[in-house]
């Protein structure tokens, strides 16, 4: 019988399979953070139980730490109640925590892959959607509530009903300016942000094959902002390369065990999918968001469509555009932008800061720009002065922050004001995302690169004169 | 965590007549700080409900005392983005036990699922007609029969079947969760685990 990546994966860790309902699924590693974890922990201790499997259950702190100072003391008491909860809990059920201050302290979706906690035919939950950033892999995961957290955490298992299976196909080579985001914002322009929903799916052809893992992980991140549940790409030497040697990955005779298990992760030629799509990766251009959901992406050099040539009503469409402030048929590029973010577990990784410090070298931060680069990691920070960029970047009148979530979602103290305008390297645009009020556009590195030497909306294309 | 059996639902209706609400606009991140599941329904749809100063928006239906009810009607792409459960907590603590739209996001599903909000799509044209009913009257009473799995605007007797799994519909009936089913099968658990290749 032919089955997909996904398949595999999935049917070897079914541990039984309910007439008219879900599969109990056995989930391999279990990350956990601050903010979708205390109650789940409080359900714990009212049913008087214990973490079935502490080793298998990895925590950090991310979604609400503060991006400078983190050696004082957390001054927002809400914020600094979550984290010591975190701590407490950590210590009470015997489970690793890195918590602010450790040196393996980051955002979870960048310090598992770091760590070797991710890996190839795996599955991996976390309450938190952007878990799907870990199938870059070819693991399963998803990002769960917080019932599930504390399901996981009892039982080591969840209840899931399969997903469809979807491929997404993208073929031909990206072009000069041309990155991973953009890839990614370019399928969820044509799916929608519902395009996928109910969808595992896989990311296949030669764009992908081509990729860096950092990239493959910025991809996959984003699935879930068309609606997947998670998306994974098929394990290859790039994978390996960069899983082997990681602190937690298996070593010795293991390490040739799970070798020739990673070498069976990948879809059989016949093998067949709910749904297929394909597109031309050469076609694709440097993206932009221009509306309140990821779906609502265009070409950068593009005009803002109108009603009626989008999906959807007519209704959501205006007061989306009226939020942004933005009108059918304005030009993107050239718009005012107030604030720059790069960071977040879509674009917080080294290569991410590698493209943004290419475009800027030689250049100086706009005037009347605010910019935060925020690495994923303490690996991302150490990465960023070791290799000189931090050098080129302080030239260029930039500082680099200290790692977390920081400005994708606001939690801290990083938000946009009410009514500004961030290009943000982030994943979400919705309203207020990035603060009561904030007006985000979602972009690549290198857009955000652009637009923090201009202070306006600017395609990287014509700022680069070397292939990207 | 344990919550009231769900059975048949009448009540008034609330409107939401717009699509792809997010579950950043559900309950924004800043909200999301408490260690315990308390108070979450004061922040619904908080920045939609509410001005930066906190005086409340007249436009927002939340805020129209003409609508009330358990049940919240919301256009198509109900609940995408984030797992936060803290969306259907929200939801719940405010009181609606139900929540009907023609397409739900995934997670929010599961989310309300297990802790027992009911999640009810229908199709796009029945919503159109729920919408009608209710902001034609507000005081059209809406019926949710989960053992029949039947929703049915009562005025006009119009009536459409949802979809739910035999388990769920079970678990909602008993007011179950899935961890008093998983935890019965803990032996099973571990002998899997042990079994591994790695």
């Amino acid at each position: 019988m032919s089955n997909t990546l996904f398949d595999k994966v999935w049917d070897a860790h079914v541990i039984r399979k309910i007439e008219g309902g879900p599969d109990v699924l056995f989930i391999d590693r279990h990350l956990v953070h601050e903010v979708t974890s205390p109650v789940a922990f409080l359900g714990l201790k009212s049913r008087g139980i214990k973490v079935l499997y502490p080793d298998r259950t990895f925590a950090t702190a991310d979604h609400n730490t503060p991006t400078i100072n983190q050696h004082l003391p957390v001054a927002d008491p809400l914020s600094a109640n979550q984290l010591d909860a975190l701590e407490t809990n950590s210590n009470e059920y015997g489970i690793s925590y890195w918590g602010l201050g450790h040196q393996k302290n980051g955002i979870v979706h960048v310090i598992g892959p770091e760590y070797g906690i991710t890996q190839p035919g795996a599955t991996i939950v976390c309450g938190d959607s952007h878990t799907s950033t870990h199938g870059a892999f070819g693991a399963i995961a998803f990002g769960i509530g917080t019932s599930e957290v504390e399901m996981v955490l009892a039982t080591q298992c969840i209840m899931q009903p399969k997903p469809k299976k979807m491929r997404i196909t993208l073929n031909g080579k990206l072009g000069r300016g041309v990155v991973p985001k953009d890839a990614a914002l370019f399928i969820i322009s044509q799916l929608s942000t519902s395009g996928a929903t109910g969808y595992f799916v896989e990311y296949a052809g030669e764009v992908f094959e081509n990729m860096s893992m950092e990239g493959r992980m910025t991809v996959c991140n984003m699935s879930i902002e068309m609606g997947a549940r998670g998306g994974m790409i098929a394990p290859d030497e790039t994978t390996i390369d960069y899983v082997k040697g990681r602190e937690f990955t298996p070593k010795g005779a293991a390490w040739d065990k799970a070798l020739a298990y990673y070498k069976t992760l990948k879809s059989d030629a016949d093998a067949v999918f709910d749904k297929e799509f394909t597109f031309d990766g050469s076609k694709i251009e440097p993206m932009i968001t221009y509306g309140t959901n990821p779906g609502m992406g265009m070409g950068i050099s593009h005009d803002i469509p109108d009603a009626g040539d989008v999906e959807g009503g007519a209704a959501t469409y205006e007061k989306s555009l009226n939020y942004m402030g933005f009108h059918e048929g304005d030009h993107m590029l050239g718009k005012k932008v107030d604030y720059v973010f790069v960071g977040s577990c879509t674009n917080g990784r080294i290569e991410d800061f590698r493209a943004f410090t290419s475009l800027v070298k030689g250049k100086h931060k706009a005037d009347g720009v605010t910019v935060w680069l925020v690495p994923g990691s303490h690996i991302v920070e150490s990465q960023i002065r070791e290799e000189g960029l931090l050098d080129i970047l302080t030239e260029a009148g930039f500082t680099l922050r200290q790692p977390g979530c920081s400005a994708c979602l606001a939690m801290n103290d990083d938000k946009v004001p009410a009514g500004k305008y961030a290009v943000s390297t982030s994943n979400r645009n919705f309203e207020g995302r990035q603060g009561p009020g904030a007006r985000t556009m979602l972009a690549s590195p290198l857009v955000a690169a652009a637009a923090a030497v201009t202070g306006k909306v600017t395609d990287p294309r014509e700022l680069i004169e070397e292939l990207v | 965590m344990a919550y009231d059996k769900f059975n048949i639902l009448t009540s008034t209706a609330v409107p939401l007549p717009i699509e792809n609400v997010d579950t950043d606009q559900i309950i924004p991140a800043r909200f999301l700080k408490a260690i315990e599941r308390v108070g979450f329904g004061d922040n619904l749809f908080r920045d939609w409900r509410y001005n930066s100063d906190n005086t409340p928006k007249k436009d927002f239906v939340l805020n129209n005392p003409t609508y009330s009810g358990k049940i919240l009607v919301g256009g198509k792409n109900f609940g995408s983005g984030s797992s936060r459960e803290h969306a259907a907590w929200a939801v719940y603590d405010y009181g609606f036990r139900c929540v009907v739209s023609s397409f739900f996001a995934d997670i929010f599903k599961n989310n309300c699922l297990n802790i027992g909000v009911l999640p009810v799509q229908v199709s796009p044209g029945f919503l159109e007609k729920m919408f009608t009913a209710i902001i034609g009257d507000p005081k059209t009473e809406i019926e949710v029969n989960l053992p029949e799995q039947t929703i049915t605007i009562l005025p006009t007797g119009e009536k459409e079947s949802f979809d739910i799994s035999s388990y769920k519909k079970d678990n909602l009936t008993n007011g179950f969760d899935d961890i008093d089913y998983l935890l019965n099968i803990k032996s099973d658990i571990k002998e899997f685990a042990a079994s591994l290749p790695l």
